[in-house]
């Protein structure tokens, strides 16, 4: 597995267009935040886990816009029915991307419960989900993306991740009323 | 998803709010967005109704939070919606509420039926816990909550519902009787 985090988030700056809007969590936002800063960054989620939760409010309320949703493993196992409820939504703007390293990283990196086992794909397609895959070789992602993102969602890619480079973790500037306010205006200019 | 055992069968008539008139004022407020799960509360008067009314969506949920998530996303363009629940869901979603309402102060509007609670008591003299904890558990998190007990009680809907949005902060309508089917 060589799949690093920032090299897959590198991967798919290109493929989103200002338009869109970025639902990020964990180390993954922060990273996501220094990559690609953009107004359209969907930065906090409130409370664990419910990242896909937050896109698919996002995807109903703006059919027009694609909402991609960088989850976490340890997110996605704390709203596991969201995926049910996505699905059953039919948000076909909806593109699901889960950055799987099967440890809780930002608190401590103790392992997820079934870490080895837990096959992420295997929920997403039983949910409903159009498509589901995984990737672990960059390679691999760079060449799936484009089908990813010209097929009508709910998409869900896991990404079997390793830690790249960590942005710093920014917390203070995520549960602010500034970032809130600045991805509102952009939503609504 | 049960608070207390069912009330005895035994106790006092009173009147029921009007479900119909509940789903005229929440599509009086701009509200075309429904999020729920299940509540027997609310099931026959509410819920079901608004399931067939195609003047709203509805987006059927696996857990409460989920809604508080999806209320709270909508908020950023403008589109209002309700989350619907039992008192036992709120319980469950309250770090979301927590969180999403009332530290991002976000419009979280959510109809939530006591269920357990006798038709003809408050809840603060319901002899079910669950039912009896709602009040002062929102009022030590400083949510704006109102009760809908008797009929007209169901007019004060729309101006709740503007005001959460004018403030950008949650408010909790607690239905204490079943609404009447319409």
């Amino acid at each position: 597995m060589t799949l690093r985090r920032d090299h897959a988030l590198q991967a798919l700056i290109p493929h989103v267009r200002d338009e869109d809007i970025v639902v990020a969590v964990y180390q993954s936002n922060f990273d996501w935040m220094a990559l690609n800063p953009r107004p359209l960054n969907y930065v906090a989620v409130g409370a664990m886990g419910q990242a896909s939760s937050h896109g698919l409010g996002l995807a109903l309320a703006n059919p027009d816009r694609r909402v991609f949703v960088f989850d976490g493993d340890g997110s996605l196992l704390m709203n596991l029915g969201s995926l049910v409820t996505v699905a059953g939504a039919g948000v076909t703007n909806f593109y699901h991307f889960l950055f799987a390293n099967r440890v809780y990283e930002v608190n401590g990196s103790h392992p997820l419960p079934g870490a080895d086992a837990v096959d992420f794909t295997g929920f997403a397609r039983s949910a409903g989900y159009a498509e589901s895959r995984s990737f672990d070789e960059l390679e691999a992602f760079q060449h799936g993306l484009p089908d990813i993102l010209s097929a009508p969602g709910p998409q869900f890619s896991c990404l079997e991740i390793i830690a790249g480079n960590p942005y710093p973790r920014d917390y203070a500037y995520i549960h602010s009323a500034e970032a809130r306010e600045t991805f509102r205006r952009a939503l609504n200019s | 998803m049960v608070a207390s055992p069912t009330p005895p069968l035994e106790t006092p008539n009173v009147a029921h709010p009007s479900g119909a008139r509940i789903l005229s004022l929440i599509k009086a407020a701009g509200v075309r967005e429904v999020v729920a799960l299940p509540d027997i509360v609310t099931s026959d008067g509410l819920l079901w109704p608004l399931s067939k009314d195609p003047e709203f969506r509805l987006t059927r949920v696996c857990k409460e939070d989920e809604g508080i998530s999806i209320c709270g996303a909508m908020s950023y363009n403008g589109t209002r919606a309700v989350m619907m629940m039992q008192q036992t869901g709120l319980m469950d979603s309250l770090n979301a509420i927590r969180a999403i309402g009332m530290d991002y102060h976000l419009p979280i509007v959510m109809f939530v039926g006591l269920q357990g609670k006798e038709p003809h008591l408050l809840p603060e003299d319901s002899e079910a816990y669950g039912v009896r904890i709602v009040q002062p558990v929102l009022d030590a998190m400083e949510i704006s909550h109102s009760l809908i007990e008797e009929p007209d009680d169901e007019e004060h809907i729309p101006p709740a519902i503007d005001a959460a949005y004018a403030a950008s902060r949650p408010h909790i309508f607690l239905i204490g009787r079943a609404p009447e089917t319409p």
